[in-house]
């Protein structure tokens, strides 16, 4: 083998330089510690009021809904109709509803109901939704058309006239009928989202160097991939979790969610809603604590969709 | 002969019809050898490479003749589970853009380690050291520290020496380096080639050097083949092609790079512009542009001939054109 030329035939302009010390010029910054896009997106988030403040009303809102018995003692299902419609008073600061129950101690009680529907069927959603949307893009060609095709049939459905014919026929007062609803029709929303994602990233470089340099097709969609895809999903699920919650209300509220004596804000704003007039307290706290839960949800996916975007750093 | 390709073809279909890509192409490469492919954009060169390496996305594309031979066996007819384990263990590729070829969540030493956990199934903990022993190799201070470092932590030289450091890892017979230098500053695109050239003549590497800059093709590569609409129109060993290239359109890339000898004059450019790969002309794919182009190129398609000392041109007339 010939050495190879250091000059050049045709006069072409070469730059050939004696050796450079390899550390000069060319280093990057050592003064900062090194940091993912997770790391940084934390970094980011602990200096953010709206994730601070939402993150602390979420924190609270578990809080209770672990231990309702911590700052509410009273049984929520024990009622005196003797006191039906009652306002507030000492030691009942939110008065009393329709049947008599203490409303501090229900609304307290219905955080437990809206925080397990919210996670479950978030959780359904995002892993059911992810799964299939990342195939759908991954493998593409008519796995992608059959699956995108059957997420539009039930992206098509009206929740609530789905909801109030597919939930009216079953019976019992469990959860578990209602998150699978939630499930079943939230599905495609995230598997638009991970399937496009996963598109996005599915043409980048790394992963055709990643084939280059041999790694099979489920290591690139498991390494390279998804990790690089999750961040939308998990941004639009956080938003999506509180507005599980208000759909759960909506569902109870229409009489074919959750049942009493299930204690749940849905089922509370619907049995006060006829006294809306004469007693407003029966409606406002159970009310008011949906509209927070659910602000405080969608405050936080906005604030970890900003720490994730990168195009905004 | 390490590699040899044999009148491969790639087509891609699109909306507008089909577009041949790549049209005919052999060439090989001997056993730490360095071979350019020189050419345009569009001109089929990467391509070729992302065929040889078995990465091409089918469909679109679609590989409608030719062989790919590495070392005796036809990768193209390998079952693809065979193939993989040959991409990064023996023959591996280094990308254009450092940054975006390397996975933004995951550290640089991660990656690297990759390589031996993967294809040699080492343990995290050792590959973590060989990881750390190749990034002093290519040259990366204090490496030891800067393992845990994520890609964009880095310059754009010192990515590319963890590209090399990866194609590198597991000692290939066959490197393909598509445009390595392309997205660096001219001072660190020197370093970058004088690492690959020392690392390549310590191992007896073979190269395939896939750039469309005549400086760096001058001082790098043993042999040069030129590609123009899916085509190679000129092979030659280096000296050779510089000194008295047998193809018009050599002849025009090399006249339209700027010399220190004719400072202050106009440079040349080659009139016209690429074909569109959907309509490539009829006969020889260049006539259009060719200042010595005659009635027999608008018909006849020219073959490759052989101009002697190692040498080939597809050109009627590469005599007079060699005789300048």
């Amino acid at each position: 083998m010939p050495e190879p030329q250091r000059t050049c035939p045709a006069g072409a302009v070469v730059a050939t330089l004696e050796k450079p010390p390899a550390h000069l010029g060319d280093g990057a910054s050592t003064a900062r510690k090194p940091r993912g896009l997770w790391s940084d997106a934390w970094h980011d988030l602990r200096r953010n009021p709206v994730f601070v403040v939402s993150a602390l009303v979420i924190l609270f809102l578990l809080a209770i809904a672990a231990w309702p018995s911590l700052i509410a003692s009273r049984n929520p299902l024990s009622c005196d109709l003797a006191l039906a419609q009652e306002g507030a008073r000492p030691g009942h600061p939110f008065g009393f509803n329709g049947q008599g129950c203490d409303v501090y101690t229900r609304t307290v009680h219905g955080a437990r109901t809206s925080v397990v529907v919210g996670v479950l069927a978030t959780l359904g959603v995002a892993v059911t939704g992810s799964v299939l949307g990342a195939l759908a893009g991954f493998f593409g060609g008519a796995w992608d058309a059959v699956l995108s095709r059957i997420g539009d049939v039930f992206f098509g459905i009206p929740v609530v006239l789905g909801g109030l014919v597919l939930l009216s026929v079953v019976s019992g007062s469990t959860v578990w009928p209602v998150i699978g609803f939630m499930v079943l029709l939230g599905w495609p929303q995230i598997s638009r989202i991970a399937r496009g994602s996963v598109i996005t990233v599915k043409q980048n470089d790394y992963v055709q160097a990643a084939r280059a340099l041999g790694a099979s097709p489920a290591r690139i969609l498991l390494r390279h991939i998804l990790p690089n895809a999750v961040a939308p999903v998990i941004v639009v699920a956080t938003i999506a979790l509180g507005t599980f919650i208000a759909l759960e209300a909506t569902l109870s509220y229409l009489g074919v969610g959750l049942k009493p004596p299930t204690v749940s804000w849905g089922i509370d704003i619907s049995d006060a809603s006829p006294y809306i007039r004469n007693s407003p307290h029966m409606l406002l706290w159970p009310a008011g604590a949906l509209a927070v839960t659910v602000l405080a949800f969608i405050m936080l996916g906005d604030a970890v969709r900003d720490a994730l975007d990168p195009k905004l750093r | 002969m390490l590699l040899e390709v044999r009148d491969l073809s790639v087509e891609f279909r699109t909306r507008d019809g089909i577009a041949r890509a790549v049209n005919g192409v052999g060439f090989g490469v001997d056993a730490g050898e360095t071979l350019a492919v020189l050419g345009e954009s569009g001109s089929g060169k990467s391509v070729t490479a992302q065929a040889v390496m078995g990465i091409l996305d089918t469909p679109p594309a679609r590989i409608s003749a030719g062989e790919v031979l590495f070392r005796g066996r036809d990768l193209l007819t390998l079952p693809e589970e065979r193939r993989r384990g040959i991409r990064g263990a023996e023959m591996a590729m280094i990308f254009q853009d450092a940054l975006s070829s390397l996975n933004p969540v995951l550290s640089v030493g991660a990656q690297l380690g990759e390589m031996f956990t993967v294809h040699r199934g080492m343990s995290r903990k050792r590959a973590r050291a060989k990881a750390i022993e190749l990034m002093d190799r290519v040259g990366i201070p204090a490496a030891e520290d800067r393992a845990g470092d994520y890609p964009h932590q880095f310059s754009g030289g010192m990515r590319q020496r963890v590209m090399i450091a990866m194609a590198l890892a597991l000692e290939p017979a066959l490197i393909i380096a598509d445009e390595p230098t392309t997205a660096l500053d001219v001072t660190v695109q020197a370093q970058i080639m004088d690492l690959l050239a020392e690392l390549r003549r310590e191992l007896d590497t073979a190269l395939i050097l896939i750039t469309h800059d005549l400086g760096v093709v001058a001082d790098a590569a043993d042999r040069i083949a030129v590609m123009y609409a899916g085509r190679i129109v000129e092979t030659a060993p280096v000296r050779a092609l510089y000194k008295a290239p047998a193809h018009p359109y050599t002849r025009g890339l090399l006249d339209s790079v700027p010399r220190l000898d004719r400072k202050g004059r106009e440079l040349y450019a080659i009139k016209g512009l690429p074909p569109n790969p959907l309509r490539v002309p009829s006969g020889c794919a260049f006539h259009p542009r060719c200042p010595v182009a005659r009635d027999i190129c608008r018909t006849d398609e020219p073959p490759l001939f052989d101009a002697g000392e190692g040498r080939h041109s597809a050109c009627h007339f590469w005599r007079e054109t060699l005789d300048g």
